[in-house]
C-alpha cells in the first residue's frame, strides 16, 4: 500500500509551491511519485532517493579520496575549526529552515564569525536599494486576484521559476482577474529573446547593462516628456508604448531578477525600478517584488533581521554586528584573503561564486553541510552529508514575497542521518565549551 | 582560426535546475551548464559547427565549453553561459562595493577549441584550485 500526502511544499525556488502531491510507500521510507511540482521541484524530491548518496561525514585526505567519519567527530572537527579561526565565514542558509538558521547564528555569534548568505549572488543589491528607498510591495496573492499589468524585468521565469506563471502571474483566474491570461497584459524586459519573452505582449530587448537608462526613459514617457530617438537600444515609440500599456492597468506589478541586480548599476538600477513603481502610483496601483531565487533565502534574511540587525553581509569579529556589502560581503572577503576558515551551507559557493572567490576556500579550514556531492564539497576538507529540508525534515521557510510557510516532511532520511539543525546543535553545543560560553 | 569578441551573460536556465538538482557529479550537469549559448550569426562568423567546443577567455581567465545555438535568441553579439562553474572561471569577481560580482556583461573571446575537453563541473573547479 502507499499514502500520498497533499499540501507538500517544493523546496526548490522562491515560489514555494504550495500544492504538491507525494506518493510514499507505508512505512514513510520510500519516495515514490511526485504530482504537479515542475522538472525541477519534481527532480529534487525523486533525487534524494538515489542509491549513491553520501550519508556519512567524509574528511579529505591528503591524496584526494575521503576517510568517513561519524557526526560527532565531524562537530568535533566544526566547532574546533571555528574556534580557532580569527575571522571565519559562514556562508549559505538559503536552502535549509528558520530554525537550522537561527542556530547557526548563535553559532556565529560565538565564534565571532561574518554570516553572509546567497543574496550574496542574487538580490545583495535589491536589499541595498530597499533600504535606500524603501519597497512598495505585495503578496503573490494579491497578484494572482488582482494584477493584470505584469511586468518581467530582467528575469526569466519559464525557465527559473517555472510554475510562477501558472500560479501567481500570468495564468490563473483570480477573484477580479477571471479570464486569466486573457485579462492581463505582459510585458518582458530582457536582452535574449527568452522563453518568457517569447510570450509577452510587448518585449523590450534592451542592450544588456541599459536598465537604468530605459527605467528611466519609462518614467520620461509617463510624463510625456521628450524622449531621444532611441534609449537603451529601443525606439522611442516603443517606450511610449509599453509606458501607455503600464498605466492603463487596474493593479499593475514589477517582477524583476538577476538582469537588474548582476548588471552594472547595480543597486541604482533597482532605486530606480522602485522610483518607476512609485512614479506610476500616480496613476495607477503598482508593486514591485524581487524573484527570490533560492527556496528559503528569503527567509535567511529575515532570520539575520532579527537577530543582528541587517539581513545579509554581516560582520561580527568585533563582537557586534557590522554591515557594508563591498566590505563585509562574502566575495570580497574571499577575493581580498581576510577569511581564515569557511563554513558552507545549504549553498554552492563552489559553483556560484566567481573561481577567485572559490580558490581561497580549497586553501583554508573548510566545511561544507550539504546532502549533494557539489563543488564546493569537492574542495572543502569536510563534507557533512545531511537529510534534504522540505522533504525529510520539515520547517519554516519564506516565499519570496516574505510569506512564512511551514514545509513538511514527506520520508524518512536514510538510516541514521542528521538534518542541519540536529548537526548544528551538536557544533554549538561544543563550541560553547570550547570557548567557554554561557 | 576565426575568434570572435562577445559580451557575455550568465543565468538560470530550466536544464541547469535539472542539473543541479540530479548530481553535480553526473556529466549531465556538464551537458546542461558546460556550453555557450550562441547566436546563429555569430557561430557562423565563428567558424565554427552547432556543438564544437570552443575557449572562452575574458580578464580573469578561461575555460572550456560546448558551443550551442540558442533556442532563446536572436541575441547578436551576446554569449549566454548557464550559471555554474564553467560560467564561473570567467566572469568579473569585481563588486564595486556591492557585495555582488559583475555576473552579467563580461567581455569575452571564443575560438574553437575542437579537441580540448570540457570537464565535469566538480573536477574543473578542482583543478582550478590545485585540489586534484
Ligand atoms: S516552480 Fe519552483 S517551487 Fe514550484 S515546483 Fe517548480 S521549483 Fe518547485
Amino acid at each position: 500500500m502507499t499514502k500520498t500526502i497533499t499540501d507538500v511544499i517544493c523546496p526548490f525556488c522562491g515560489t514555494l509551491c504550495d500544492d504538491l502531491e507525494v506518493v510514499v510507500s507505508d512505512d514513510g521510507k520510500k519516495l515514490l511519485e511526485v504530482y504537479n511540482a515542475c522538472v525541477i521541484g519534481t527532480e529534487k524530491f525523486l533525487h534524494s532517493q538515489s542509491k549513491d548518496r553520501v550519508t556519512r561525514p567524509r574528511l579529505h585526505q591528503p591524496d584526494g579520496t575521503w576517510k568517513e567519519i561519524s557526526y560527532d567527530e565531524a562537530a568535533e572537527y566544526t566547532a574546533q575549526m571555528l574556534a580557532k579561526a580569527k575571522k571565519p565565514l559562514m556562508y549559505g542558509w538559503s536552502s535549509t529552515n528558520c530554525e537550522a538558521q537561527s542556530v547557526g547564528n548563535e553559532i556565529a555569534e560565538i565564534s565571532r564569525a561574518c554570516c553572509d548568505n546567497t543574496a550574496a549572488v542574487c538580490h545583495g543589491t535589491t536589499l541595498i536599494a530597499v533600504q535606500d528607498i524603501g519597497l512598495p510591495t505585495c503578496t503573490l496573492g494579491e497578484v494572482k486576484n488582482r494584477a493584470d499589468r505584469i511586468i518581467f524585468w530582467g528575469c526569466n521565469p519559464a525557465h527559473a521559476h517555472p510554475r510562477h506563471m501558472s500560479r501567481y502571474s500570468i495564468f490563473p483566474r483570480g477573484f477580479f482577474t477571471g479570464k486569466g491570461q486573457m485579462s492581463r497584459k505582459m510585458i518582458v524586459v530582457d536582452p535574449r529573446v527568452t522563453d518568457t519573452a517569447k510570450m509577452a505582449d510587448v518585449h523590450l530587448q534592451i542592450e544588456q547593462g541599459r536598465d537604468y537608462e530605459l527605467l528611466n526613459a519609462l518614467r520620461v514617457a509617463l510624463n510625456n516628456e521628450w524622449l531621444p530617438d532611441s534609449v537603451a537600444g529601443i525606439p522611442k515609440e516603443k517606450i511610449r508604448e509599453a509606458a501607455e500599456m503600464m498605466k492603463s492597468g487596474r493593479f499593475g506589478i514589477i517582477f524583476f531578477g538577476m538582469g537588474v541586480t548582476q548588471s552594472l548599476s547595480k543597486n541604482h538600477n533597482i532605486d530606480e525600478a522602485i522610483a518607476l513603481t512609485v512614479h506610476l502610483n500616480e496613476f495607477t496601483k503598482y508593486s514591485i517584488m524581487p524573484m527570490r531565487g533560492h527556496y528559503n533565502v528569503t527567509g535567511s534574511g529575515e532570520v539575520f533581521a532579527w537577530q543582528f540587525g541587517f539581513p545579509y553581509s554581516i560582520d561580527l569579529s568585533r563582537g557586534f554586528a557590522r554591515y557594508n556589502p563591498g566590505d563585509t560581503s562574502s566575495i570580497d572577503l574571499l577575493v581580498r584573503g581576510e577569511i581564515d576558515a569557511m563554513f558552507t551551507i545549504g549553498s554552492d559557493p563552489g559553483a556560484h561564486f566567481p573561481i577567485s572567490a572559490v580558490k581561497p576556500i580549497a586553501n583554508m579550514p573548510s566545511v561544507c553541510i550539504d546532502p549533494h556531492q557539489t563543488p564546493t564539497s569537492g574542495v572543502s576538507k569536510l563534507h557533512v552529508p545531511v537529510s534534504f529540508n522540505g522533504v525529510e525534515t520539515g520547517g519554516n521557510c519564506y516565499r519570496m514575497d516574505n510569506v512564512p510557510i511551514d514545509c513538511r516532511k514527506v520520508v524518512e532520511p536514510p538510516e541514521g542521518m542528521l538534518s542541519d539543525e540536529q548537526f548544528l546543535i551538536k557544533v554549538r553545543d561544543r563550541l560553547k565549551q570550547l570557548k567557554g560560553a554561557a | 582560426m576565426a575568434a570572435i569578441n562577445l559580451n557575455l551573460i550568465s543565468g538560470r536556465s530550466i536544464q541547469q535546475g535539472v542539473a543541479i538538482e540530479g548530481g553535480k557529479e553526473k556529466p549531465a550537469y556538464r551537458t546542461a551548464a558546460g556550453i555557450i549559448e550562441l547566436d546563429p550569426s555569430d557561430l557562423k562568423r565563428l567558424g565554427a559547427w552547432k556543438n564544437t567546443n570552443v575557449k572562452v577567455t575574458s580578464p580573469h581567465g578561461s575555460v572550456i565549453v560546448k558551443a550551442m545555438e540558442t533556442s532563446q535568441g536572436p541575441h547578436p553579439g551576446i554569449g549566454f553561459i548557464p550559471m555554474g562553474p564553467w560560467a564561473n572561471s570567467i566572469v568579473d569577481p569585481n563588486t564595486y562595493s556591492t557585495g555582488m560580482p559583475t555576473f552579467k556583461g563580461t567581455p569575452v573571446t571564443v575560438e574553437v577549441a575542437i579537441n580540448e575537453p570540457v570537464l565535469l563541473g566538480i573536477e574543473l573547479v578542482q583543478k582550478q584550485c590545485g585540489v586534484k
